[in-house]
């Protein structure tokens, strides 16, 4: 492994151990691997960093510090030993959304602030059995239904660029634990750009994978059809290491895929010349803050440096892709939220009088608004005589929106723009409404409608607030996406700035 | 499309949920913004369009082998459950 550009630009092999928050999850791994620094240090230097920074950002809901030092511990003695897996000691957080065995996992909802998941997800369990120690648990929005981090039961998560904005959502707390160097590294999922938009508002790099790449299994389950797991890292080469673990066919996931999963960091590397971009004339041209644009299009000037070709591309459908996602998204989240009904686990009201009033009241105090909303509004487009016009109507534009980007694909070899339309706004600025605050999301449902893996790169800043490049890519294309970041991320310094306060 | 608080307390009711008076008016002001939002769909042609329920084309849901496949770990399982008795789940009394 060769440990490319990381977050500083200081030699690796010389870094002060005051300063291991400044490394790549791959330039900490060479760095255990040199027995530079041992698998203890490195995890007790981040549990310190949550102690003092975690309570100005709320990004953590759960931390595991004993069990991570005990983790640290085995990792060392097998870092000793030899032959131990890449990922062996370093440490990183999970999305609260992922159920970890014998830890709380509460989805930062009330309905669930007491459950304690029986089993580990196959991410996590994949994660774990490559080498990685998990610090503990990241905040996100209630249910991942938000692009904010605003709906989430235990409070707000601040962006580290700035204390009054927003980090993004859904995986809030998992874009902001990173950027702020308290975790080197996140797990995150992505059902309308729960990863990608986070990752944007906080100058990190996100990857959503291809529908059906990672399992889904022991995730709470948000939206069947559109949600997938990924990874917030400071580099793509990060992103390649983790999603070597990650994915792969998983018999307890009924939509897992069983598709070969090429060696992600040896795609890396891979010369851009005679790559064709395809620019979303869409997403250039409807309510793109210009200077955000700016900044997009010096970016694609670096890759065009690079010997990439710019070949301007329309989908004519994708203006559609919010309207269909809220009623797509509901419809699915209606069906999946049936299971919360305070008996088995879960919130449970006092001094129920009979079993609907149980079911109600556990409901209606377990979840919060925005959950509600969107419950209900599946609820409605799912009921009789309505179905037909907003569900199956919706179904269908979603096929009209994923052959645009078949016709596209059959052209170009990744799409790219911009990944949310302005910078990071006031915590409290779009809380009123709800479709203000769905249309940040505008430029990355596209690709979860359509299963496509995409990612966002830091590209730049805005009064000191992180703009985010998106690439999207084919089904089954992330070695490709990878690559395409990796080759910016050698010829740009965004991703290795540091916000104020936590270098 | 403009919800009434009777409406929403009509799909409130369908998806179990209770949400008080005093409450329903917001509710029922933020959904219809919503379905208002999502009325924009009317406009294209769908006409020919088969439905998509799954982003991958020629998936299908996998059988799996019927076969024991976990371990019995109901006391683990329940728990997590508010209140439970002899291995089973509490809940008020459904038959008078």
């Amino acid at each position: 492994m060769s440990p490319g550009p990381g977050p500083s630009n200081k030699d690796p092999s010389n870094i002060p151990m005051s300063e291991l928050h400044h490394l790549t999850l791959a330039q900490l791994a060479a760095g255990l691997r040199a027995r530079q620094f041992s698998s203890v240090e490195v995890t007790r230097h981040f549990l310190t960093r949550i102690e003092r920074l975690n309570p100005q950002l709320n990004a953590l809901i759960t931390v595991t510090g004993e069990r991570a030092l005990a983790a640290a511990q085995a990792a060392d003695r097998k870092l000793a030993s030899g032959g131990a897996p890449t990922l062996t000691g370093l440490p990183l957080v999970h999305k609260d959304i992922f159920c970890t065995d014998g830890v709380l996992t509460t989805c930062a909802s009330r309905m669930l602030s007491n459950f304690v998941a029986p089993y580990d997800a196959t991410v996590v369990e994949r994660l774990s059995q490559a080498g990685v120690i998990s610090l503990g648990k990241a905040n996100m929005d209630e249910f991942a239904m938000g692009s904010s981090n605003e709906t989430s039961y235990y409070g707000p998560v601040r962006n580290p660029w700035d204390l009054k904005k927003v980090p993004g959502g859904s995986s809030g707390g998992s874009a902001a634990a990173v950027a702020a160097r308290i975790a080197p590294a996140a797990t995150g999922t992505d059902t309308g750009g729960s990863i990608r938009q986070p990752a944007a508002l906080t100058s990190l790099t996100g990857l959503k994978p291809t529908y059906g790449r990672v399992s889904r299994f022991g995730i709470v389950a948000f939206a069947s059809s559109l949600d997938q797991a990924g990874t917030l890292t400071y580099t793509a080469e990060d992103a390649a290491l983790l999603m070597q673990a990650m994915a792969g066919f998983d018999p307890r996931d009924s939509t897992s895929v069983d598709e070969p999963v090429p060696d992600y960091s040896a795609a890396l590397h891979q010369p851009l010349a005679g790559l064709k971009i395809g620019l979303l004339r869409e997403f250039f041209e409807r309510g793109l803050d210009e200077a955000t644009a700016k900044l997009v299009r010096d970016a694609l000037k670096v890759y065009e440096s690079l010997g990439a070709k710019l070949i301007d591309v329309s989908l004519p459908n994708l203006p559609l892709s919010v309207p269909t996602y809220y009623v797509v998204a509901p419809a699915e989240c209606s069906s999946n939220l049936s299971r919360f009904d305070g008996v088995r686990f879960g919130y449970r009201c006092e001094n129920p009088v009979d079993l609907t009033d149980l079911y109600k009241r556990s409901r209606g105090e377990g979840f919060g608004a925005e959950v509600k909303r969107r419950i209900m509004t599946g609820t409605y487009v799912l009921s009789a005589g309505y179905y037909d016009a907003y569900y199956l109507r919706a179904q269908k534009v979603r096929r009209l929106i994923t052959d645009d980007f078949a016709r596209a694909f059959a052209g170009v070899d990744v799409l790219m723009g911009p990944t949310s339309p302005t910078p990071a706004f006031d915590i409290g600025a779009k809380v009123d409404d709800p479709i203000t605050m769905y249309l940040n999301d505008i430029y990355t449902i596209g690709a979860n409608l359509a299963g496509l893996p995409a990612m966002s790169i830091p590209c730049g800043f805005l009064g000191g607030l992180p703009v985010g490049l998106q690439i999207i890519g084919a089904h089954f294309a992330e070695a490709k996406l990878l690559n395409v970041a990796h080759a910016y991320q050698c010829e740009s310094e965004w991703h290795t700035r540091m916000p104020r306060g936590y270098e | 499309m403009s919800l009434t608080s009777k409406d929403v307390e009509g799909i409130a009711h369908l998806a179990r949920l209770a949400i008080s008076d005093a409450q329903l008016p917001d509710y029922a002001d933020r959904l219809s913004k919503i379905f208002n939002f999502v009325e924009q769909l009317n406009g294209a042609d769908v006409a020919a369009v088969e439905p998509m329920a799954h982003p991958l084309a020629g998936q299908t849901q996998r059988m799996r082998p019927d076969e024991i496949a976990d371990s019995d770990r109901h006391e683990t399982y329940q728990r997590n459950a508010a209140r439970t008795e002899a291995g089973l789940y509490l809940v008020p009394k459904v038959i008078e």
